[in-house]
């Protein structure tokens, strides 16, 4: 009953709604609309930085060690943890309005959808799908 | 201009668009503007990201042996002043909110040289590339790397002496492949045993680090702005907008850089 | 109630506030007030003129090609220059007219005025999104001058990095195009979740928003990769990369993933606004609740969504693996889903409807009959058996003039005919609107409903030359579009009648209740004039006709009953 639904809750009657925002409840308090900054501690900052070069350092070395296939997803996971680090602390983040951590992340996985389908392609391939019929890889 | 200066919480100009109610609905509108950009930057690298998995999937021996040819420290230097931009960066953000315009100032120029000295790196790398002809697709010089290679033998200036371990992971490697030609010596040091279409990691690496050196300068055009108008007493506690989505644009770039930086010089 | 009653006269002459007369077209004049305006409605209007000036362009090349392909073998040009036709049609069709066309052209107008708002969030970003258009237009129009192209407006690879031609201007105008695109994406979505008035949650949206959001989601999502796409095929031809060559050991295939990555996705850019336009137009012209509100809001997510899971049923032929083809044909089905959703709501919202046959309601009635038919011929394309028979024949083409032509210019038309009274305070005949939809209407299916017949029978797309048997059908496709340009040239002519001898519109001739109506036909410079009542989108009950005013005025009495 999607009628139903939508009327859920009164509309206002006869408001004034010039552009007043509905995601922004604090508009009728005085001063709510202005800026409330949150500055990053510097002590977290220096923190973060002083992380990111120590993981640098971790993923170099860690290409010394043989791993065999695993080395290329320790490499994309030390550095998916340093990428967090910072999204989250240097980029806010942490402390922003959560839809700008979804957009983030929905870029991510569209970009993981891509490369994700192509790859399927790719590791599906049947060069020879009808024996002798298909273009064969030059040597 | 003195004593404003040294207001510690000094507000900076601002002023609210028409069309807005408030500052902070004004704020929100441009910072997730910001974010959405930022999105249309991640996907753009993505299709590079994607061509790059394409092909290393396809074509493991290309970029094991290719890589050997970048410079892995200079990457990880590069990644090192990266890296510290960015916390100066933050940090001017912080300054910015705080209203401290003279740290902001000297922040803002530190993340510029940030910026100069990784172009400069990256100019070095490019040279060494470009002199010995390891050039993308078609202009890459194979007469050239077989000089180089019977040139430098096992002491490669370019990457690290290769280790055993590294060598038989990679003739497993192209053992799979049926590459039963090049399982003796993986890092190609016989000129005979260079693979296929190294070329192509070429043509990849330098349109991703092309790409993302553009957006670095691009970057660095948006900080020598910031930096002037904060020199102008722009920014204070009541207007950093600017500087907060400079900031954020120049940790994108930081961003994806961390991911270049293993996929293009630490391949094991 | 008497605040309500009161506010209503007051807008109800619709010029309060401000000298009699005044309104966004004529309170600043000179080229400059109109080249480097902020004003989100200035700016939908120069794009409107900008996207019909490319609809005529590419209109011509459809015509030329029509014409060439009357008679088999050399009509009116040689095979070169029929393959340059064809694809500055498609080109000019896609990036210049279709994809802006109803975001850029009718969004702009309608966006900010649909949230009671003054303007966009970002109107900086919006007139830089126009500038950036202009620039490419400029850049494609030179790319024609200097030669064109004869690749197809798909640039697949290894022919597009060896034929001859402008290439690389072309992708460099399509790599512009595309920013515009994102900026006018990145706007609207800033602006839906910024801007909406209190009391106007998610739900409460028009449909229209909903569409405009879920394109813009695709918009800023898809176009990067089309970017990236374009790039890297100049970098092919200029620089020689090896990506996409396979003389490299590049992968031309790798190039199809990449160019459906955008694409099919864009093809969602153009008909979700359409099918937006389509839910206000057929609830007003019904006067009747829309139906089944919620199922046509997410079903306008769910296209965004599933539109980048299909890509690869543009390659079933194309050598991609034969998984990758049976997941493909499979989620292409699945699309047909939310989009018979919506046709099915819209069907029922008309059930019992007071349907006034205006001339926007025939545009929009025309739309259902032809996206369905464009839908349904989809589904032949997606299964795979069919599909190997049908590809890249005149069904093809067919299918996909039904979704495009028929379904978002039919659209777009319908729309510009709906807010043309709000957009320049002049009604039009509707007698001769009526006529030229109905032409509009003949002529399109005369030109493709014989394209699918001969598509069928096994004439293959984009050939200079063809068998004696095809002739018959060839003929019939090329009157049936010398039908629909005359169509499309009345339908010219009424609007601009309008303009010279039209009616004075009142602020609500269509008696809708989303807000744009609310402000004066057409508004002034900062939109609304008194303040603005929110309703319902899609509640008739308040409006009344009033014949002094010539237009629909909303009683007070609703405001008690709501």
């Amino acid at each position: 009953m999607p009628e139903s639904d939508r009327s859920h809750r009164p509309l206002p009657a006869n408001r004034a709604v010039f552009g007043t925002t509905d995601t922004d409840s604090v508009h009728d308090e005085p001063g709510g609309g202005d800026l409330h900054p949150h500055p990053v501690p510097l002590w977290m900052l220096g923190g973060v930085f002083a992380t990111l070069v120590v993981l640098t350092v971790l993923t170099v070395a860690a290409t010394y060690v043989d791993l065999g296939r695993l080395n290329v997803w320790v490499a994309l996971a030390i550095a998916a943890v340093k990428g967090t680090l910072v999204a989250e602390i240097f980029m806010h983040l942490h402390w922003d309005r959560p839809f700008h951590r979804i957009a983030l992340l929905a870029a991510v996985a569209f970009v993981a959808l891509f490369i994700g389908i192509a790859m399927l392609d790719r590791v599906t391939y049947l060069p020879d799908l009808i024996p002798g019929h298909a273009p064969g890889v030059q040597q | 201009m003195a004593s404003v200066a040294a207001n510690p919480r000094y507000e900076g100009k601002h002023h609210l668009a028409h069309h807005f109610d408030t500052r902070r609905q004004q704020f929100d509108s441009h910072k997730l503007a910001m974010w959405l950009f930022l999105v249309t930057e991640v996907l753009m690298f993505g299709g590079l990201f994607c061509a790059y998995t394409i092909y290393r999937a396809s074509h493991p021996e290309i970029f094991l042996f290719a890589h050997t040819l970048l410079d892995k420290n200079l990457g990880a230097v590069n990644t090192i002043v990266l890296l510290f931009s960015s916390f100066t960066m933050a940090w001017a953000v912080r300054a910015a909110m705080l209203g401290e315009r003279r740290r902001l100032s000297a922040l803002l120029a530190i993340t510029l040289l940030c910026g100069f000295g990784f172009l400069g790196i990256k100019a070095v790398e490019y040279n060494h590339k470009w002199q010995h002809g390891f050039l993308w697709g078609q202009h890459f010089a194979y007469a050239e790397l077989q000089d180089y290679l019977a040139g430098h033998g096992t002491d490669a200036a370019t990457g690290p002496a290769p280790d055993p371990a590294a060598d038989a992971h990679a003739a497993a490697v192209m053992a799979e492949l049926d590459l039963a030609a090049a399982v003796t010596v993986a890092h190609g040091h016989d000129p005979a045993l260079i693979p296929r279409n190294v070329h192509i990691f070429f043509g990849i690496y330098f349109v991703m680090t092309g790409l993302h050196g553009i957006h670095v300068l691009a970057g660095m055009i948006v900080i020598g702005w910031l930096l002037r108008r904060s020199l102008r007493g722009d920014f204070g506690t009541r207007n950093y907008t600017a500087v907060d989505l400079g900031g954020l644009y120049w940790h994108l770039v930081d961003l994806i850089w961390i991911f270049l930086f293993p996929l293009l010089y630490l391949i094991h | 109630m008497n605040t309500g009653a009161a506010t209503i006269a007051d807008r109800s002459n619709g010029a309060a506030g401000r000298p009699h007369g005044e309104n966004y077209l004529n309170c600043a004049s000179g080229w400059r007030s109109w080249l480097f305006t902020l004003d989100h409605k200035r700016i939908g209007v120069m794009y409107l003129a900008a996207i019909l000036f490319s609809f005529f362009l590419g209109g011509i090349f459809a015509l030329l090609v029509r014409t060439e392909l009357i008679s088999p073998g050399h009509t009116i040009m040689d095979a070169d220059s029929y393959n340059r036709a064809f694809t500055l049609h498609g080109a000019i069709m896609t990036f210049l007219f279709i994809i802006p066309g109803i975001p850029a052209a009718l969004g702009n107008f309608v966006l900010p005025l649909l949230l009671g708002a003054k303007d966009v969030a970002l109107p900086r970003l919006n007139l830089a999104s126009f500038h950036i258009y202009a620039i490419g237009a400029v850049m494609a129009v030179a790319a024609i001058l200097l030669g064109g192209v004869d690749t197809g407006w798909t640039f697949y690879t290894p022919y597009s990095t060896t034929t001859s031609g402008q290439v690389v201007m072309v992708t460099l105008a399509v790599f512009v195009l595309g920013f515009s695109s994102i900026f006018t994406g990145i706007n609207f979505i800033v602006t839906i979740h910024k801007m909406r008035p209190a009391g106007m949650g998610w739900f409460r949206m028009p449909l229209m928003l909903w569409a405009l959001y879920a394109t813009a989601i695709i918009q800023v999502l898809a176009t990067p990769v089309l970017a990236i796409t374009v790039l890297l095929l100049v970098a092919e031809r200029v620089l020689g990369i090896g990506v996409f060559d396979p003389a490299l050991g590049g992968d031309p295939v790798l190039f199809q993933h990449f160019f459906w990555f955008y694409s099919h996705p864009a093809v969602y850019i153009m008909i979700l606004p359409a099918m937006g336009v389509i839910s206000e137009l057929i609830s007003t012209h019904s006067r009747k609740t829309i139906f089944g509100y919620r199922a046509i809001a997410y079903s306008s997510i769910a296209i965004a969504v599933f539109s980048f899971l299909v890509w690869g049923h543009h390659m079933f032929v194309s050598g991609q693996s034969p998984l990758a083809t049976v997941i493909f044909s499979a989620l292409t089905f699945s699309v047909s889903i939310p989009s018979a959703v919506k046709v099915f709501n819209w069907l029922a919202t008309m059930y019992k409807g007071a349907i006034k046959l205006e001339t926007p309601m025939v545009y929009a009635l025309s739309f259902i009959f032809l996206f369905g038919i464009g839908g349904l011929t989809g589904l032949f394309l997606a299964t795979l058996a069919t599909d190997v028979h049908l590809h890249d024949s005149y069904f093809v083409v067919a299918h996909f003039h039904y979704t495009m032509m028929g379904g978002v210019v039919i659209a777009f038309l319908a729309g510009i005919f709906h807010w043309w009274p709000k957009m320049f305070g002049r009604l039009f005949s509707q007698k001769w609107g009526n006529i030229g939809a109905v032409l509009v209407f003949a002529g399109f299916n005369l030109t493709f409903f014989s394209q699918f017949v001969m598509g069928s029978k096994g004439m293959p797309r984009r050939y200079y030359s063809y068998p004696p048997e095809f002739e018959i059908y060839h003929q019939l496709s090329t009157y049936g579009s010398y039908l629909l340009a005359v169509g499309l040239f009345v339908a010219a002519g009424v609007l601009l009648h309008s303009l010279l001898a039209g009616r004075r519109a009142p602020a609500n001739p269509w008696g809708s209740a989303t807000l744009e109506w609310q402000a004066a036909s057409p508004p002034s410079h900062h939109n609304f004039d008194g303040p603005v009542i929110l309703t319902d989108p899609y509640d008739y009950s308040g409006l009344v006709w009033d014949a002094e005013e010539q237009g629909f005025v909303r009683t007070a009495h609703e405001e008690v009953v709501r």
